[in-house]
């Protein structure tokens, strides 16, 4: 069980990672990753929102009438997003109102949904909390790894500390506006894919379609099933 | 036989005896049932979540409020935030006279809910509502930091339409009623890094020392696209876009026009700059309030 459970947090980090691999939770990868602070508290937000819906999920996964299953799982998770958004305004004031819309928006994210109803409807729900936390860090990899790029370069700051002085305050960084724009995280999130996918050949996925040379077609295939 | 029986209206003692959640999943029952419960569960985790911790966002919320009207006045500091707002005056003004009133307690008033209610709310027409707001309040807090005897400083919460949504904030004018002390703004749904750099504190700093009227007498003050000729005559009423977020600083701009227009604050401001506030603003609150009692 210690292996399944190690399997669990482990194998969303890079090997099966939400965002480089299912493509899942891309929109607030794009939305919250102008700021590296921001992009933190919506890591452990999602985090915090897919560990213990996993959690809850799992627990009575045996009782889900199947006709139902979406529903219940949106109930569960909206709930727990509710939550999360009160403790953020109560306790992280400034950040809440930074995140905004954001925080709310968890509950469209696939990654939640994905979780509960790929992994916790079938699994125990310790298993399916360490899950939930692993898929969250992956995303959050991912996050973490694209506000750096997009603050460094968009405002030359990280967390806030100014580390390329832009040319308004004196410097000589004249900082990149693109990278402030929802379309640079598209960009960095698909060079991050292509670095995984070189590091992980196994992810490459097979093409849809094969290219041929028209020579090379059995004349008997003509005029089938296109 | 046995499934048989369970599938029956609960009637029969099998399924009594073997509980709710011996049911199968697709009984018509379990669903239901597990509908209902789900739901009282959740809703009971939500609004406990929701009461329990409603004090703590009521009081940051004003805790944020009174440190952006503290910035904005320029005496933010170190020191404990209910300690320094002790320096600052809360005052309600009827917009249409320009006057103090009494009609209303200035420390519970709250101008925002008021726009919303039938009893305060007044209706802007569209050519009147250049901010986007729809409606404002009949009365409106001011703060006024003192100098001694003197007013040094008027603070007055404006709110207008951006992008995405409602800015809400304040504007710090010198003791002249002409000139613009600070501004910020404590609450907006402005994209992170574009729109929401109107919370970016050397954007800020742009507005302070510019004017709102020209030679002219009339309001001058704009949010223009792109930076500011600093040579032309026009630069002490004229502020630099926003880069990426001309939307949002034609709001700001819009917002200004209107708050200190005649809608907005404009009766109030005149009055303060022709003298007829005394500096100490007793006695035209009590005239007022006998003319609104009379």
């Amino acid at each position: 069980m210690a292996s399944e459970a190690k399997k669990a947090i482990i194998e969303p980090l890079v090997s099966n990672n939400p965002i480089a691999l299912q493509i899942l939770g891309i929109c607030s990868a794009l939305a919250v990753t102008t700021q590296l602070s921001v992009a933190l508290i919506m890591c452990l937000a999602l985090t915090a929102v897919t560990a213990f819906s996993n959690l809850s999920i799992s627990l009575i996964r045996n009782h889900i009438p199947s006709s139902i299953r979406i529903i219940v799982q949106m109930t569960i998770i909206a709930s727990l997003v509710i939550v999360v958004d009160q403790v953020l305004k109560a306790y992280a004031y400034e950040t809440s109102k930074t995140l905004a819309v954001f925080v709310g928006l968890i509950i469209t994210n696939c990654i939640v949904m994905g979780r509960a109803e790929a992994y916790a409807m079938k699994n125990g729900p310790w298993n399916s909390f360490l899950d939930g936390i692993g898929n969250g860090l992956g995303y959050s990899l991912i996050l973490i790894v694209v506000a750096t790029v997009r603050e460094l370069f968009g405002s030359g700051t990280l967390l806030g500390y100014t580390i390329l002085q832009p040319v308004s305050e004196g410097g000589w960084y004249q900082p990149n506006g693109l990278m402030l724009l929802a379309p640079s995280a598209f960009i960095i999130i698909g060079l991050a894919i292509w670095v995984i996918r070189a590091l992980y050949p196994e992810q490459v996925e097979q093409p849809d379609f094969e290219m041929q040379n028209a020579h090379q077609v059995p004349a008997g295939s003509h005029g089938g099933a296109h | 036989m046995q499934k048989l029986k369970r599938r029956s209206w609960g009637g029969s003692g099998a399924a009594r005896q073997g509980g709710f959640l011996n049911l199968p999943n697709d009984n018509m029952i379990k669903t239901l049932g597990v509908a209902v419960l789900l739901c009282l569960v959740c809703s009971v985790v939500v609004s406990t979540a929701a009461t329990v911790l409603k004090p703590m966002q009521v009081a940051n919320s004003l805790l944020d409020k009174k440190k952006n009207i503290l910035a904005v006045a320029g005496i933010y500091g170190d020191a404990d935030v209910d300690t320094l707002f002790q320096q600052i005056e809360t005052r309600v003004v009827d917009m249409e006279t320009g006057n103090y009133t009494e009609a209303v307690d200035p420390i519970s008033y709250d101008q925002r809910k008021a726009a919303n209610d039938p009893q305060y709310r007044v209706e802007l027409s569209k050519e009147q509502d250049v901010a986007q707001i729809g409606a404002r309040a009949k009365y409106a807090n001011v703060y006024l930091v003192r100098d001694g005897e003197q007013v040094s400083k008027y603070i007055l919460p404006v709110k207008g339409y951006g992008l995405w949504s409602t800015l809400y904030g304040f504007v710090a004018l010198e003791a002249d009623a002409n000139t613009v002390a600070g501004i910020t703004f404590y609450e907006h749904k402005e994209t992170p890094g574009l729109g929401g750099e109107i919370e970016n504190p050397r954007w800020q700093a742009i507005w302070d020392g510019k004017k709102l009227l020209d030679q002219q007498g009339e309001l001058a003050l704009q949010v223009i696209k792109g930076a500011v000729d600093s040579n032309t005559p026009q630069a002490q009423h004229k502020i630099d876009g926003l880069a990426g977020a001309t939307l949002t600083s034609n709001g700001v701009s819009n917002m200004v026009q209107f708050w200190m227009g005649e809608n907005g604050f404009g009766p109030y401001l005149q009055r303060v700059r022709s003298g007829q506030m005394a500096a100490n603003g007793a006695a035209e609150a009590y005239t007022a309030q006998a003319q609104t009692r009379g």
